[in-house]
Order: structure tokens, then sequence, then C-alpha cells
């Protein structure tokens, strides 16, 4: 990492942060790759490949079972990886950090673990208007079986949450409140401090969804005061298939196990079975070891590079692509919150936003079209879908004059 | 603009996404939806037959330019059809968007504008949805229809 450490402080040595990533190279209908769909995943940097590549190469075997040298080893990285998790959140103890297989598999575990034990009928759950899909059907799914009730908190029409009206929500009877730290269509900053300080003060548990903030923010859950947070490694950098839930050490230790098998029990016998402590009560079965070797190698990387100056570029770049974006004729920004990060959703006249992804990949630009799993939000928003470009670390002014001139293109063939 | 852009919104596709035609419900006969729920796309598809022969078809609902065209294009080609003539013209109609983008296009009058989709494979949904909603109009399903 010679190449960002040799970089003026506040500033990204971008043209070297971009050679790190190989995909990045190639060419699509025979344009540059311009990579503007983050918010679905990331890409990968050379350094996390390699770890992936090691591991398989150098390290693979069962964790927490062998007595043999490749499975210490094995057993080393996976903890080791864990420490550097609880690091990246400043997490007051590893064992508050359990591996999933990301941000939906995180949410359905709380859900199914302390929903099922905490919630009565008449108990209420409170979520935000802007919630992705994963953060709305687990609840749903726990309210039909314990009768409790979903709130909502409402949005303005820029996209913020209204927290005079959250507080009017809360009653005796919420018992979560469970909120996105960045939204993935609108790229509102949600105020989740404020959010969690309300709940916190009135002894409700709070859960965070960071599926959109890890790889654009620094993210301490002490300072936040959350009881949960979860995010998926594939949209810091990572590979798929692995996240991470931290939950309060306190929280995770009453809660009942998730799933049952290997690896989670303490004693088996036929009469009665105990369970293995934390981290370990919560992960049955062979982990998706490489993966979280992987992650932690990825979460090295944004910590390398510097959150706090990726945050600082990025919103830059936001700023400069929001510009050049209302610049182009008929183009709509949806979401336009005071605190935005790294997600740019638009519609352009009444041109599909399907047919502007079609039309932009053939320049060989990237953007997600469609409700971005995101139904309740778009109906509130009155739109049936969105183009959304979303910023990384590695995402340049001219792939922003890019996409511009490709929009233009766009509004051409539709004139 | 790509060669295979210019084949996929064609002016005639284009003029059907603008105004398209037969776009309203039909108050007597058959109808069924079709939504696709990856993309959100969502399209009513209204019937009215007598003795086996397609006498209105009409539709509603919000899409792209492709799936707007191809229901709009849909209609004027099936209606005065039989049930079992508008069966199989959807087959071959499935059968040119899917096909090889080197293969042959088979003449289907007006709906050959649409050949360029096979160059565009995630598109083929869009363009299919219409046609699936209609199949599933005739059969009198009271179901949603999915391109899933």
């Amino acid at each position: 990492m010679a190449s960002i450490v040799s970089t003026p402080r506040d500033s990204l040595d971008v043209a070297a942060l971009r050679a790190e990533f190989p995909i990045l190279r190639q060419r699509v209908h025979g344009k540059p790759l311009v990579y503007l769909d983050n918010a679905a995943t990331t890409q990968k940097p050379r350094a996390v490949l390699d770890t992936l590549q090691r591991y398989y190469v150098e390290e693979n075997a069962n964790v927490h079972r062998g007595v043999h040298s490749l499975s210490g080893r094995a057993t080393d990285a996976y903890d080791a990886a864990r420490e550097t998790a609880r690091r990246f959140l400043n997490a007051a103890d590893a064992k508050e950090i359990v591996f999933v297989r990301g941000t939906t598999e995180g949410i359905n575990l709380v859900a199914q673990t302390w929903g099922r034990v905490n919630l009565r009928a008449g108990d209420e759950i409170v979520l935000t208007e802007l919630e992705h899909h994963s953060n709305i059907v687990p609840w749903q799914i726990l309210c039909e079986a314990t009768g409790a009730e979903l709130r909502v908190i409402p949005i303005t029409d820029t996209g913020e949450l209204r927290l005079d009206a959250y507080e009017r929500l809360l009653t005796d009877r919420t018992k979560l409140v469970a909120v996105a730290h960045v939204s993935n269509v609108l790229g509102t900053v949600n105020p989740v401090a404020d959010v969690i300080r309300i709940a916190k003060a009135r002894g409700i548990t709070a859960l965070v969804d960071g599926a959109q903030a890890v790889a654009h923010m620094p993210v301490d859950v002490q300072a936040l005061g959350c009881d949960f947070y979860v995010f998926s490694g594939h949209k810091v950098f990572g590979p798929t298939g692995v996240g991470i839930l931290y939950g309060r050490r306190a929280l995770l230790e009453a809660m009942p196990v998730y799933q049952a098998g290997g690896g989670m029990i303490g004693r088996v016998t036929f009469e009665r079975t105990t369970y293995a402590d934390l981290p370990y009560k919560y992960e049955a079965g062979t982990p998706n070891i490489a993966g979280v070797v992987g992650l932690a190698a990825a979460l090295d990387y944004v910590t390398g590079v510097g959150l706090d100056r990726i945050a600082a570029y990025e919103h830059d770049l936001c700023a400069y692509a929001t510009a050049a974006l209302t610049s182009v004729p008929g183009l709509r920004l949806i979401g336009t919150a005071r605190e935005k990060a790294s997600v740019l959703s638009f519609v352009v006249g009444d041109i599909h936003p399907h047919d502007i992804g079609t039309i932009l990949d053939r320049d060989g630009i990237a953007v997600r079209a469609g409700h971005h799993c995101c139904q309740p939000l778009m109906t509130r928003l009155g739109v049936a879908a969105t183009a959304r470009a979303s910023l990384a670390l590695y995402n340049t002014r001219d792939e922003i004059d890019a996409l511009v001139a490709s929009l233009h293109r766009v509004r051409e063939v539709f004139e | 603009m790509s060669a295979e852009l210019d084949e996929l919104y064609q002016e005639v596709i284009l003029d059907h996404n603008r105004r398209p035609r037969n776009f309203r419900a039909l108050d007597a006969g058959q109808k069924a939806e079709g939504f696709n729920p990856l993309c959100g796309d969502r399209i009513t598809v209204y019937l009215s037959v007598d003795d086996g022969v397609i006498r209105d078809v009409a539709f509603q609902g919000s899409g792209c330019a492709i799936s707007k065209a191809s229901a709009s294009l849909m209609t004027e080609s099936v209606k005065g059809k039989t049930v079992a003539e508008a069966q199989a013209l959807f087959e071959r109609f499935q059968q040119m968007i899917t096909a090889r983008a080197d293969a042959p296009v088979d003449n289907l009058g007006k709906l050959t504008v649409l050949a360029g989709v096979r160059q565009f494979p995630v598109r083929v949904k869009c363009a299919s949805l219409a046609w699936h909603t209609l199949r599933a109009a005739v059969d009198a399903r009271n179901e949603v229809v999915s391109t899933e």
C-alpha cells in the first residue's frame, strides 16, 4: 500500500487505487468499464483476491477441529478475522462479532432469535419508509408469528427521516427500532445516532442495517450505542456470502440459538445438548472460512486507505455528480437529503429506467435500474423504478462525465 | 449509437412506446395481470373472445419501452385472430426474440421489429411479458403471471 501512504492527507490517489482492482481494466462493448453499481456489490482489490488464493493454496482446513498444523493455521486466520472485524466496528469484545452470510441473514438471525423470545402480541416494531426488503420482510414474518405489529417512520419528499414523527410513533409497546444507516435508493445518511439515542432512552432495542454505510464512512458501534449492527462483506470490497452481525454481548448471551449443528454445541447427548459460548453459539456448521478471511483482508484494505479519506473523497465526487446529473435536461434526482452518501437515483423524463440502463450499458456504463428491493419506498415516491448510479472509492469525475454524456445519448434516442 | 441499439430502439418501437395502441381497459370479457417482480413492470391484458376469435384486446400498465411497445404491437397482431392462431404466433415470437443473433429472422409482420431484442438477452422478459399475460387471459387464469 505504499502508493496510498505517499499521497497527501485527505486526498486519494485514485489512479493507484484503481490499479489494485483488476476487473476495472476491462472494456465492455468496446468501451472502458465504468462501474457505478457499487450499492449492489463492490469490486475486489488485489489484496482480497490474493488472500482468497493464498488461503486455499496454503491454509485450507476446517476450523476448531483438527490437531494438525493446517487446521491450526486456518483457525488462527479465522479468529484473527474476528478481531479485525471487532476493530473495524470498534466493538468492545470480539465475542460480539458473529459471522453470517450477509446483512439479510444477520437480520433474520436477530428476528428469529431475539425477536421470538422478546416480542408478544400487541408489541410494536418501528421501521422506516426507506428500508430495503431485507429489513422489512423478516420483521413481518416475526409479526405473523408473534402478533406484533409494524410501525413505519415516514420520510420527507427529499428523503429524510421525520424524527418528530418517529418520536410520536414510540409507545410503551415499542420493542425494537430497525433502521438503515444509509438508504440504498436515496443515499440518505440517516441520523442513526439520534434514532438510537431516542430508542435507548425508552429502553427500546435498536438494530442498524449498515449494508450501504461500511464502505463509505467509519462506523463505531460503541459510539452509536446500537444493540445490533449488520453488514455484508461484498459491499465493502470483500467476497460474497459472508457478512457480520454485531450484537451487544448481554443480548447475544441471552438469545436462543439460531441454526443448530456442529460447532455450536457444548456437550451433546440424546437427552440434552448444551451450547457453545459466544460467538460460536450462532455459527453452526463449517463456516465460510475463506470468505471470512477474505472479508478481513477487505476490512484491512479500507482501513488502510482510510475511511475518513474515502468519505471526504466520495462526498466531493457525489457533489460533482449531483451537479453534473442535474445539468441533463429532464433528469430528476430522487433523494436530495442534506446528508447523502454515494448513491444517486434518478429518472429522466418519462424514459423508463430499464431503457436508460440498456443504453448506458452499450457505453460500458453499469448502473442499476428497477425498484432496488424497496417497493414500499417506490410507492411512497410515486415512481415505478429509478436508475441508480452508486459510487465507490475508485470512481472518478471522468466516469461521471461519461455517464452524463451517455445520458444525453439516451435522450437523443427517445426524443 | 451502436447498431444493436439502433435495431432495438427502432422508430416503430419508440412510436408504440410513446403512443401505445389499444391502451385502455375493456369492461367485459377476460383479463389477466402480468408482473415482472425483478424490475417492477406491471401489465393488465383485457380480452374479448367470441366463438374462439379474439374480437377485442387491450392493455394497461407501466413498463419500459420494450415491454410497452411489445404489448401494443401484440394487441394489433392478435385482434381478429383465433385463440389458436394467437397461441401459435406467441410461439414464433418467443423463438424470434430468443434466437441466436446470426439466425435468420422469421417474418412476423409488424412484430418483426422486435427481433433486435435477441441481442439483449436480459430484455427478453420485457418483450414477452405481454404475451405471457395474454395467454393467462385466454385461460382466464385468476392469478398474476410472472416472467421470473
